[in-house]
């Protein structure tokens, strides 16, 4: 069917499959953002940079100590995560009563600072990091290495987690809540500040989990998550950072149109979702998932 | 300050100002005059429309290129280079703006940097840039048919003084205006302003397009000085830095933008061997400054020179 209408099939769903795994990071990482946004009022700027972290623990951790991959999966997260609320404890806390354009100021600087330091030790060239797993599946009308097969899945099942965590559990319900009214939570007793605090903690975790996902695809580079948070940021604008199931959405459907913009128009395929943002700024302001706040 | 410390004050920058290249490289002088210029133009949106552009470098960046087209790909006189930045800005400003209007906070400032990030993109593939290898080569033509020679570096500093005192000078018109006022109003509380009768989309979309034209004024003249143009100047470091030197000289401070680009510039010089440091100390200070200075120089000096006039009893606790 392809083949009548002049379109190689195995190209269209390789780019569609780079599409979608890109769409995997969009998602995580606005995930990420909105979570940290709803709780802290903060656009955490250094998102893009504790991405770059997770893939650079993971590679240490390769290389120094020869930890897997899949103990990486865990671990990287975990210490980016808590090098996060080290963060937050020492700078973010003592801001949240200001602007939300200071935070995105600090967050930017601290972004600036954590580049700098890797580039300054590491080069900016970046390494490569060996895939965990090799082969891949023929699926008749395209190749499919499994590794990357993988990762699809796996942002999906995080992404899907992390929804169920906030909109399902307990400590889901805590969070809302104090998203909407933390005065009111905490004179139910509950520590706003230290939920705050792990908040940030665990969106820090997830953008580093991604950053770990990412390490075998891409070069392991300080400066791997420099571009990749500003693609995020249009993203966010897009979905909107009222709700979590939008972000996961926007993301993955992001992603797919990247992936045919570079299947059917080569040159226009970094700006594609900068031109969805501005039509969606034209027809709906709030953005499609959004809700003024 | 009295009125004659004023006086005086203003006279001393005045001779500062004029015998300046003679002190100086006029080189470094000149360039510093220009992201003083691009930091007063974002200090104008951010200090008094209360709109934080996080993409001002397309601006500054695209006029740079559209000077070197007109002048060099073109063969133009200069003047008709500096107007096509300033006007070619003005339009993008006007469509960018017009958009990112639309949110408020810090959307708008994820948007502009969105934008930012597009023209980026488009300006690394567009044949007329040259990609990596920049617009180079904008070879310095005389000014005024003739009457400005514009090789020497001393004679071209004046010219660069008068652009950058003409740009100075609109600003501090437009906020001293009424205009200004309603811009305050609208910063302050635009609800309030709104129900006043104020279309506040309006004098948002203005005040933006003004500070995108200015902003393509001073990075025209930078491609005019440097006689090139590169991606640095549309990349989000750029638009990360012109942040930085107004918030280091004071937001809302006419002044400040000025001495917060002349001490950014002066570092960047010094440090210049100090390679990926440079962002490092970059980021230090956006920290630094948003945990305890935010006011900037000029905004704590000011607040010192109050505290100090009016003696130690109403020395202000520290500013929270």
């Amino acid at each position: 069917m392809f083949e009548l209408i002049g379109i190689p099939p195995q190209a269209l769903f390789g780019q569609l499959l780079l599409g979608l795994i890109n769409g995997a990071f969009y998602a995580m990482l606005s995930l990420g953002l909105a979570v940290i946004f709803g709780m802290l009022n903060v656009i955490n700027f250094t998102h893009g940079a504790q991405y770059m972290m997770g893939a650079f623990a993971a590679w240490l951790m390769l290389g120094i100590l020869d930890v897997p991959f899949w103990a990486s999966l865990v671990l990287a997260p975990i210490i980016v995560g808590l090098i996060g609320v080290v963060l937050e404890r020492l700078f973010l806390k003592r801001i949240y009563h200001l602007d939300h354009l200071y935070g995105f100021l600090l967050t930017f600087g601290m972004a600036l600072v954590i580049e700098g330091l890797f580039q300054w030790k590491w080069g900016s060239s970046g390494a490569p990091y060996p895939s965990p797993i090799s082969g891949g599946y023929n699926l008749g009308f395209m190749f499919l290495p499994t590794y990357r097969g993988f990762v699809v899945l796996a942002a999906l099942v995080i992404c899907l987690a992390t929804w169920y965590g906030i909109e399902r559990t307990k400590l889901g319900a805590y969070l809302r809540a104090a998203t909407e009214n933390p005065t009111l939570v905490r004179a139910f007793g509950i520590n706003v500040p230290r939920l705050i605090t792990l908040t940030y903690g665990l969106g820090v975790g997830l953008a580093a989990l991604a950053g770990v996902l990412a390490a075998p695809i891409q070069q392991v580079s300080p400066l791997m998550g420099t571009n990749l948070v500003l693609v995020v940021f249009a993203v966010v604008v897009i979905g909107g950072m009222g709700s979590i199931m939008g972000s996961i959405v926007t993301g993955f459907g992001l992603g797919l149109i990247e992936g045919l913009t570079k299947f059917f128009y080569p040159p226009a395929s970094n700006t594609v979702i900068f031109v969805v943002m501005a039509l969606v700024l034209l027809i709906k302001p709030a953005g499609l998932f959004g809700q003024t706040k | 300050m009295t009125p004659s410390q004023r006086l005086i004050a203003a006279a001393a920058i005045a001779v500062l100002a004029l015998a300046a290249p003679w002190f100086a490289y006029p080189v470094f002088l000149m360039t510093a005059l220009c992201f003083a210029l691009f930091a007063c133009a974002f200090n104008l949106l951010l200090g008094y429309a209360g709109l934080m552009s996080f993409g001002h470098a397309m601006f500054f960046g695209m006029a740079g290129y559209f000077y070197g087209h007109v002048v060099k790909a073109w063969d133009m006189p200069p003047e008709l280079g500096l107007l096509a930045g300033m006007g070619g800005a003005a339009l993008l400003g006007l469509v960018t703006g017009a958009l990112a209007i639309r949110r408020q906070g810090i959307y708008f400032a994820m948007i502009t940097l969105a934008f930012a990030q597009m023209i980026y993109f488009f300006c690394v593939q567009a044949p007329f840039t040259h990609g990596e290898d920049g617009l180079q080569g904008i070879v310095r033509k005389p000014l005024l048919g003739g009457l400005i020679p514009t090789k020497d570096d001393r004679v071209l500093y004046y010219v660069v003084l008068a652009i950058f005192l003409f740009g100075y000078g609109a600003i501090y018109r437009f906020i001293h205006s009424p205009f200004g006022q309603v811009l305050k109003a609208i910063r302050d509380n635009e609800q309030r302003a709104l129900s006043l009768g104020y279309e506040a989309d309006r004098y948002k979309l203005l005040a933006f397009v003004l500070s995108a034209a200015l902003a393509g004024l001073a990075g025209a003249t930078k491609a005019m000085v440097l006689q090139f143009a590169t991606l640095t100047d549309v990349s989000a470091a750029m638009s990360g830095e012109v942040v930085l030197m107004a918030l280091v000289g004071g937001l809302g401070t006419i002044i400040g933008p000025v001495i917060g680009a002349f001490i950014i510039i002066t570092m960047q010089n010094y440090l210049a061997a100090a390679g990926e440091f440079v962002l490092v100390i970059q980021g230090a200070i956006f920290v630094v400054i948003v945990m305890a200075f935010r006011k900037g120089v000029v905004g704590e000096f000011s607040e010192w020179w109050k505290a100090r006039r009016s003696g130690p009893r109403a020395r202000p606790t520290a500013a929270d």
